[in-house]
């Protein structure tokens, strides 16, 4: 069994998916145990990966290979590093909880929506896990799919514009990865005479090719990515489809989908094409980019009337601190890239989840529409100020951990990067606070309001694992950092090599060029 | 040295009591059950319930005991060499390696705290002067509903207080000095209803964050420059790296303006300050605690606390001290005028706070220090005082409708006098000993016309407190009849008396040397503070220049009381005083605080983050959004354009082959009868015609 841990993972959701295929779709209760059921067991399966995964380690792990369709040279080929390995923890978790918390507001089409929800989950899990590039573009691109469906069938008002837009927006980006990865493959034959979609086999062919080429490549695969993250300009399709899709749909969108736009510039774009990663246009213009989508991300967000659109617009800025991160190049960047990717999908999903507690009572997400809220819902209330203060970046909660390590990468490479990211967190503040207000405090002055319910216990326990790692990473981040030392500081190196040793060696360097710029003796003080 | 290994402890306590009150407050504080009643009078009387007086006990009791901690801790630390302890409980923030200007070092930060002789000023000041507050809240708001949110966020507050003075690195501090911005933001929206009141909770806590987002970059600095946020490694790092005095503006000196920046939006200065009046909102234990004696403190601390850095950057420190001299006269100009009397003492928070930064700015961090430690005391007290009238009258702060109360509530009259008596700088008390401190070090300093602007704002202090308490105090009877005036329970004013005797007692420990053998003989807050924060060697004076300088400022602060007493001891309080003394176009300048909070809302909030923020929805929506509809729109005409092609055009050719063919066929078809007969009679006609053609053709 332990060679097919990985295997097993992202097939219990498919098995899942069958099983509530072959229920009576009248039964709908029975249908929602079974498909609950699957989310726990999803959960359960990957106990023996944690058992198994070795964070010092910055190869790939648990790793599955078989031959799949030989004449393209195409495999069946699974493993997981650091990277991988939080973002499947995150997947199974936040995908159980999107689960759960559909059990009341889902009563149309039930066996559908949980059978697609399921495949979503597979899905999911396995880009996460792939290591051939060939199996990776089929996992990535059959995701739309359900999550298509999902938007189009059991979304809000303009539900049908809004998964079109999602499908097309991301399929568009996409298409220009599958030109990448076909030149790249015809690029690996005629350097080494076979054909492969291998991981390992392609990340040998940028030794051969030129920058020029890598930096067309690198873009490529880089707008795809983008468009899943969604980097400015790329982000219209996001507001639409996080407004429109139902609260689980929400929180699996923020929680785990944009994450892919991360992990596939780490996983594949930036090891793949290294210089062109690293070409001095990419980088300025990447981190243009994401500067300017946590300024207008945030910015976007005060004015927003539709609670939900307000969210989705907060994720466009925090997603803009992650690229930022990725793109200094540097251990810290990298590293609180993909922790503050893991962040987002603890504290954005609590967000959403917050809107679906009371858009089920409601039916409304107008934010002029509420008011009040605090003099009815205690316990929600401290909730959703936990979330809002996890997302705006408090100490002591996950976001800052992740801000303030990407903006020491940042740092690292311009003063300037960090003094106008900080912004976003100044403007932070001032659109979650804002909303807090309008929606919570004051006197209740619409009379619908007066009836609403406090979180129910199904509710609590929703979000209560969410809240828990909020706290957990704001804390205590060592084991996160632990699991994402080993593989940034590979990536690092391979991007930058000689990162560690130059800047190691630097101390002496550095007091001779001190003391040429400085008068010769040394302070007194200490 | 059991307190010393558990100096830990000492926040965990209060934080224990927070969590319990969010716990199981709810359900001890049965009163009102969903928090403050829609009338927020003062007026009903009634026994506490047994649940609130375990709150009562439970949340002083708590602070009590880290105060008890924080002094057995202190006792224990005369003995340790170096005056400093610190224990590391565990790994935090573990960020990767970093390239940093002292080569490659792991970005990390603990869960360490560091008692050395400032945290323990700072720890006495906070656990005391918290403990008391907290008494005092058990009466003053007896009253209120939401009693367990109030006591909940007020330990909250104590546990972040505590983490921010006793950490051991600039980020773990930065964790409390987040931490305590939230429960302020908590507690100045207590009465959440108020529209009002969360304005100024928000307003609170987004004008700080513009001071964060300093703090934020001057740690990334600190890191990048000196490759450490410990505090116990920055003097040797900034030995190691070999810096020197900044002439011009250096790294140390972006280190010192980034810290200061944020130290602005914590303390309230120029331009930050904003914040702070509003504050006023909350209750007033929650004015006297965090936006008097300890919050809004942190910003001189974390100063003091980087004294080895901004000693070696003059530029920074120069600004230091500017900001803080401008904003003590600046924000003393304001409280000349001022009505609300919690906005009288806000603003001569603010006032004093700048005192507090100009002391750090001339390079006497001790200083600094010493007159947060007494302001800690004396303004706690005005505060708690001003609040003990505002219980009294029923919920009146407008100090026109007060006058004649110092018969009607003796003990808060007598407290508040001495609290006066103490800011005004009055010899004895402990606000003369650590402003004139602060003035004899700007003077000897050579920054001759900060000495200026501190002297006036010495006036300008003495002025404005003596104004208040006459309007509070004498004068007509000018409060609502129908208000039963009545003194303060014992639970209110036993913290008054016990801060009047701080407020006469606790600047003793800092005597000027000019006092000779009274100095020798009492300890020495400058000889304890040396151990942990750079105090430099005073430049010699004569001796008769201080005192006379003392006396100076001593006699323009009788000379203000005095004017005071003229303008405000009358038997009637008519017109409007202050505006004859300023003349009218003065006045409504104080009045209405130099309009930077109209100038802020229309530059900031409406103009770049609103008008922003609507001009980039219509960019979103018009610009690129219409480009994603635009192409999906063109997609479609494409489309149709191809499907008219193709209906016409490619299928058009298409079938006009098929229709020409089957055009062309039909005269062929015609001849596909199916009748023998017919196809025996062509047969016949066409083997005439080959017939015939032979025929001719060969003839």
């Amino acid at each position: 069994m332990s060679e097919h841990i990985l295997s097993i993972i992202w097939l219990t959701p498919l098995v899942g998916m069958i099983a509530v295929m072959c229920l009576p779709k009248e039964s709908k209760d029975l249908i929602r145990y079974v498909a609950n059921g699957f989310a726990v067991l999803g959960l359960l399966v990957t106990i023996p990966m944690i058992r198994a995964f070795d964070s010092s380690n910055g190869d790939f792990q648990l790793v599955e290979r078989h031959d799949w369709i030989p004449a393209l040279g195409a495999q069946y080929y699974l493993g997981v590093d650091g990277f991988g390995y939080l973002m499947i923890l995150l997947t199974v978790v936040v995908g159980w909880l999107s689960i759960l918390c559909s059990w009341s507001s889902i009563q149309e089409r039930v066996k559908e929506y949980y059978a697609f929800f399921l495949f979503l989950q597979a899905g999911m899990l396995g880009v996460f896990m792939v290591l051939d590039v060939f199996l990776f573009y089929v996992f990535w691109e059959i995701m739309l799919v359900p999550m298509y469906f999902i938007i189009g069938i059991w979304g809000g008002g303009r539900r049908l514009y809004a998964a079109i837009k999602f499908f097309l927006y991301t399929l568009a980006g996409s298409v220009l990865m599958l030109l990448g990865i076909l030149k790249l493959y015809f690029d690996h034959f005629e350097q080494f005479g076979h054909y492969s979609f291998a991981l390992e086999d392609l990340l040998r062919v940028a030794a051969y090719t030129g920058p020029d080429t890598q930096f067309w490549l690198f873009w490529a695969f880089f707008i795809a990515f983008a468009v899943k993250v969604p980097m400015f300009p790329f982000h219209t399709w996001l507001p639409d489809a996080h407004t429109e899709a139902p609260t689980a749909g929400s929180v699996i969108l923020a929680g785990i989908l944009l994450k892919m736009g991360l992990y596939g510039l780490v996983r594949f774009a930036m090891p793949l094409f290294p210089k062109g990663a690293t070409d001095e246009l990419t980088v300025q213009l990447v981190a243009l980019l994401s500067i300017v989508g946590i300024i207008y991300g945030a910015l976007v967000s005060l004015m927003q009337s539709d609670w939900k659109r307000l969210v989705a617009y907060s994720s466009v800025s925090h997603l803009g601190f992650c690229t930022l991160g990725l793109i200094a190049l540097n251990p810290n960047g990298i590293a609180g890239g993909m922790l503050q990717g893991v962040n987002h999908g603890l504290s954005t999903p609590l967000l959403f989840l917050a809107v679906g507690i009371v858009y089920d009572q409601r039916h409304t997400r107008e934010i002029a529409d509420y008011g009040g809220l605090a003099n009815r819902m205690p316990v929600y209330t401290v909730l959703f100020a936990i979330s809002l203060f996890a997302s705006m970046g408090m100490p002591g909660l996950n976001g800052f951990i992740g801000e303030f390590t990407i903006l020491r990468g940042a740092y690292e490479v311009s003063i300037w990067w960090a003094g106008f990211a900080v912004l976003g967190i100044v403007l932070g503040a001032a659109y979650l606070l804002w909303l807090f207000q309008r929606v919570m405090l004051g006197p209740i002055t619409n009379p619908k309001n007066e009836n609403v319910k406090d979180m129910n216990l199904r509710e609590i326990i929703v979000m209560a694992p969410l809240v828990a790692g909020c706290f957990w990473i704001g804390l205590y981040p060592k084991p996160c950092f632990e699991i994402l030392e080993a593989p940034t500081n590979k990536l690092v190196e391979r991007l930058d090599p000689g990162y560690f040793s130059r800047n190691a060696a630097e101390p002496a360097d550095e007091s001779v060029q001190l003391s040429r710029l400085l008068p010769a003796e040394t302070p007194a003080s200490e | 040295m059991f307190f010393l290994e558990s100096i830990w402890l000492i926040p965990m306590f209060p934080l224990f009591g927070a969590a319990l009150m969010l716990l199981v407050g709810r359900r001890l504080d049965r009163q009102h059950p969903l928090g403050p009643p829609e009338d927020d009078s003062h007026s009903a009387h009634h026994e506490p319930s047994p649940g609130r007086r375990l709150i009562d006990i439970v949340c002083p009791g708590m602070v009590l005991l880290s105060f008890l901690f924080s002094v057995g801790a202190i006792w224990q630390l005369q003995s340790v060499p170096g005056h400093s302890y610190e224990v590391v409980k565990w790994t935090w923030l573990a960020g990767l390696d970093s390239g940093t200007e002292a080569g490659l070092r792991a970005f990390t930060a603990d869960w360490g705290f560091l008692l050395d002789s400032l945290s323990s000023v700072m720890v006495l000041v906070v656990s005391g002067i918290g403990f008391l507050i907290h008494v005092y809240s058990t009466g003053y708001m007896a009253h209120d509903g939401g009693y367990y949110r109030f006591f909940g966020f007020m330990n909250l507050f104590l546990f972040f207080m505590l983490v921010l003075v006793l950490a051991n690195n600039y980020a773990l501090l930065f964790v409390g000095w987040e931490g305590v911005g939230f429960c302020s933001f908590g507690l100045i929206g207590f009465y959440f209803r108020k529209q009002s009141a969360s304005n100024a909770a928000n307003k609170a806590f987004i004008v700080n964050r513009v001071g964060d987002a300093g703090f934020v970059l001057g740690m990334l600095a600190t890191f990048s420059i000196l490759g450490t946020l410990k505090f116990s490694e920055v003097g040797a790092a900034l030995a190691a790296g070999g810096f020197q005095l900044e002439e011009a503006a250096g790294p140390l000196t972006l280190i010192g303006v980034l810290f200061f920046i944020g130290a602005m939006g914590k303390s309230a200065q120029l331009p930050l300050h904003v914040w702070l009046p509003d504050a006023m909102e909350g209750p007033t234990p929650v004015s006297a605690l965090i936006h008097a004696a300890t919050m809004v403190t942190a910003g001189v601390y974390l100063v003091a606390r980087s004294s080895a850095i901004y000693t070696l950057a003059p530029s920074a420190m120069l600004l230091v001290a500017v900001v803080g001299g401008v904003t003590a006269i600046f924000a003393a100009s304001i409280g000349l005028v001022q009505y609300d009397i919690k906005k009288v003492l806000a603003y001569s928070t603010v006032s004093q706070l700048g005192y507090m930064f100009l002391a750090c700015g001339v390079g006497a961090f001790w200083v600094g220090i010493f007159h947060l430690y007494t302001h800690a005391f004396f303004k706690a007290l005005l505060f708690l005082g001003s609040g003990s009238v505002i219980h009294a009258v029923g919920g009146e702060q407008d100090m026109r409708k007060m006058g004649a109360l110092k018969d009607k509530i003796p003990v808060t009259y007598k407290t508040m006098l001495v609290g006066a008596l103490a800011i005004a700088g009055i010899p004895g008390l402990a606000g003369f000993f650590s402003k004139d401190e602060i003035l004899w070090k700007t003077f000897s300093s050579h920054h001759t016309l900060l000495y200026g602007l501190g002297l006036v704002t010495a006036m300008l202090t003495a002025f404005y407190m003596f104004r208040l308490i006459y309007m509070t105090f004498y004068g007509d009877n000018r409060v609502d009849p129908a208000t039963h005036v009545h003194e303060s329970p014992r639970s209110m004013t036993v913290p008054l008396v016990v801060l009047a005797a701080g407020s006469i007692l606790a600047g003793w420990i800092g005597t000027p040397p000019v006092f000779g053998p009274v100095h020798d003989a009492l300890p020495s807050l400058e000889h304890w503070l040396a151990a942990s924060v750079v105090v430099e060697e005073a430049a010699h004076h004569s001796a008769l220049l201080e005192w006379g300088l003392m006396a100076l400022s001593v006699a323009l602060a009788l000379a203000a009381i005095f004017l005071a007493t003229r303008m405000f001891r009358t038997p009637r309080y008519e017109g409007e005083p202050m505006s004859g003394l300023l003349g009218a176009s003065l006045h409504r300048l104080f009045l209405r605080k130099y309009w930077v909070d109209e100038i802020y809302g229309s530059a900031f909030v409406n103009f770049a983050a609103k008008g922003g923020g609507r001009r980039l929805v219509s960019f979103d929506v018009g610009v690129i959004d219409a480009g994603v509809n635009g192409a999906g729109s063109l997609t479609r005409m494409m489309s149709n354009l191809t499907k008219f092609l193709d209906k016409w055009v490619v299928d058009g050719i298409v079938n006009f082959v098929g229709y020409g063919v089957k055009f062309a066929s039909y005269p062929v078809r015609m001849f596909q009868t199916g009748l023998v007969q017919n196809y025996a009679l062509w047969l016949l006609i066409g083997l005439g015609m080959v017939a015939a053609y032979f025929f001719f053709t060969i003839t």
